[in-house]
């Protein structure tokens, strides 16, 4: 048994085991090849010239770089608090109440997931230069508004999705006994339909603000020279050259992302249990 | 009980009105408008005049215009291609890996998908420039050969020339599968995940061959979902921007860059408006597409 091969075990195949090697190589060897070299004590990015971590030092003391980080938590956090409540409601709408134009509004919500960010980017910007022109004088964090409503556009569509696959497991029995204990339309939202979909806010929310820190297409049209993100000042920044600056930079994003995926996952999970 | 009505009317008009206003404020508002400045004329500097003419529409027929859309459809259409030849084994793998595996697969399969595409892009030119690892690569390889050739009696191979490979359609394309691999892995194993193994079984043990079953049984089974994932890869490459300005020479310009310089430096904004909507349009074709495959039943058999 161990030395014939099962019809179906493909996967012990050494064609096989090769190719999975390859693709996975191809996928992952430039991420930790630039990972690497942001700790190589060498200006140039190609020969290994010893551990260091003078470029975080660097970027540490990159005031620019720091504002620029600054500008995209704020905006994420704040995009994310918004597109909680409006993904959320728009969850709730879609999976509670039959009403005319349904179809419409269900897809209307779901455009912005397949809209090209190309196209979204530069509709932000006619919209933010021609119709609400945004107030550069505005002081911190209300100069960002504009940034932050383009991302609530973008992701709160994830968050509706996420929340509302979490909804189908929801017992509407258990809110109609709220109401003949007497709780009212508020009352059984806040202390029952909540709790139930607790999991999924904290899921959405944490894809909600990981895409939201990641978007460079839709910010790079609608940031000033104000208000840049990270994303956008790591572009200018690999636009002249490719340095070990950059390298610590987009470790330091990778590592924020690995961290919030790795919540997201726990938290999914976590939901799948009790649902 | 008039009261209990209106507080059920003031729960829907809650839940509904911030979306439903968001939406159309911040989403259809600005889409809106670009639609309306794509039948719009430049009047000076910075005025647009909408008049209604199609003269946008028409310099986008400009055999130029045309023809960095079809590279763009042919970019992305090969991208779609080598992601499917590519992905494929992957997802089958995926499949008939053991739970434990199968989880830690998908994982390795998605990571990537969450990291930053302006790190993606930015890693593979580290690979891809003159002095990058792929030519280190191949020059260790050419020495090896050079020195292996000297040792049975041969002349040496000479020196090693860095190849051109980034700033190239080469490396707009490696970049673009780079990138947009596990939007065809994912959708790939959730079909192939559906397929019922007994059919691949009964296949193999009526005598067909491993090749045959995949091409007659899984590749049949799985055409919808072929079908999704192709069209899933398809439209973000085709509207791809970063890959192409990053990694892309001066002729391997895609559609998104030209719209991009429309806004930003030509400053044509109604021709770049346009544009966008023959883009739109184009990602819409796409989606109706797949809408339309994906009505056939799953387990139909015989394809489309």
């Amino acid at each position: 048994m161990a030395l014939k091969r099962a019809p179906l075990e493909y996967n012990r195949l050494w064609q096989m085991k090769l190719w999975l090697f390859g693709v996975f190589f191809f996928l992952y060897a430039p991420l930790v090849a630039l990972v690497a070299f942001s700790f190589n004590d060498s200006k140039r990015n190609t020969v290994w010239r010893g551990f260091t971590f003078n470029y975080y030092v660097k970027l540490f003391n990159d005031q620019d770089l720091l504002i620029a980080f600054a500008n995209s938590l704020t905006i994420a956090l704040f995009a994310t608090l918004i597109s909680l409540v409006i993904g959320a409601l728009a969850a709730v709408l879609l999976w509670r109440y039959r009403f005319i134009g349904r179809t419409v509004v269900e897809g209307t919500f779901m455009l912005p997931l397949v809209v090209p960010e190309i196209c979204m980017g530069v509709a932000m910007l006619l919209f933010f230069t021609r119709v609400l022109p945004w107030p550069n004088n505005l002081f911190w964090p209300f100069s960002l508004g504009s940034i932050i409503i383009a991302h609530v556009s973008f992701c709160f569509p994830f968050v509706a999705l996420v929340v509302g696959a979490r909804l189908t497991s929801f017992n509407k029995e258990q809110e109609e006994a709220a109401r003949d204990l007497g709780a009212n339309d508020w009352q059984a939202f806040r202390d029952v339909l909540l709790p139930h979909i607790h999991p999924a806010l904290i899921a959405g929310g944490l894809l909600a603000f990981t895409l939201s820190l990641d978007d460079f297409v839709i910010t790079f049209f609608t940031s000033g020279p104000d208000t840049v993100t990270f994303p956008v000042k790591v572009y200018s920044m690999l636009r002249f050259s490719v340095t070990p600056e950059v390298n610590a930079a987009s470790t330091m994003l990778i590592l924020v992302t690995i961290v919030l995926m790795a919540l997201m996952m726990v938290m999914q999970g976590r939901a799948q249990k009790k649902g | 009980m008039a009261t209990q009505t209106q507080e059920r009317r003031l729960a829907f008009l809650a839940t509904a009105l911030p979306p439903i206003v968001w939406v159309i404020a911040f989403f259809l508002a600005p889409l809106a408008i670009v639609w309306a400045y794509s039948f719009g004329q430049n009047v000076g500097l910075t005025e647009v005049d909408i008049s209604g003419t199609f003269a946008n529409y028409l310099r986008a027929l400009q055999p130029l215009y045309l023809g960095i859309f079809a590279k763009s459809i042919f970019v992305a259409g090969l991208t779609t291609l080598l992601c499917l030849i590519i992905g494929f084994p992957v997802a089958l793998s995926i499949v008939f890996a053991s739970e434990k595996w199968r989880a830690w697969m998908l994982l390795l399969i998605m990571l990537p998908f969450w990291t930053n595409l302006l790190i993606r892009t930015y890693a593979l030119i580290a690979v891809l420039r003159t002095e990058g690892y792929a030519n280190f690569t191949m020059e260790w390889f050419w020495n090896q050969g050079s020195w292996l050739m000297t040792l049975v009696g041969l002349q040496p191979l000479g020196d090693f020339t860095p190849l051109q490979l980034l700033y190239s359609n080469f490396a707009v394309v490696v970049g673009l599968v780079y990138v947009h691999l596990p939007f065809m892995v994912l959708p790939l194993y959730a079909a192939l995940d559906r397929l019922d193994k007994s059919l691949i079984e009964a296949s193999l043990d009526l005598g067909a061959g491993h090749l045959r079953t995949l091409w007659s049984i899984v590749v049949p089974l799985a055409l919808p979902g072929i079908i999704s994932g192709i069209i899933i890869t398809f439209v973000p490459a085709l509207g791809a921007y970063l890959t192409p300005d990053l990694l892309g020479g001066p002729d391997s310009q895609m559609i998104a860059n030209v719209i991009e310089r429309q806004f930003k430096r030509a400053n044509d904004w109604p021709f770049g408006a346009a544009l966008s909507f023959l883009l739109m349009y184009a990602t819409f074709g796409a989606i109706a597409l797949r809408a339309y495959f994906s009505r056939g039943k799953p387990a139909d058999g015989h394809g489309i």
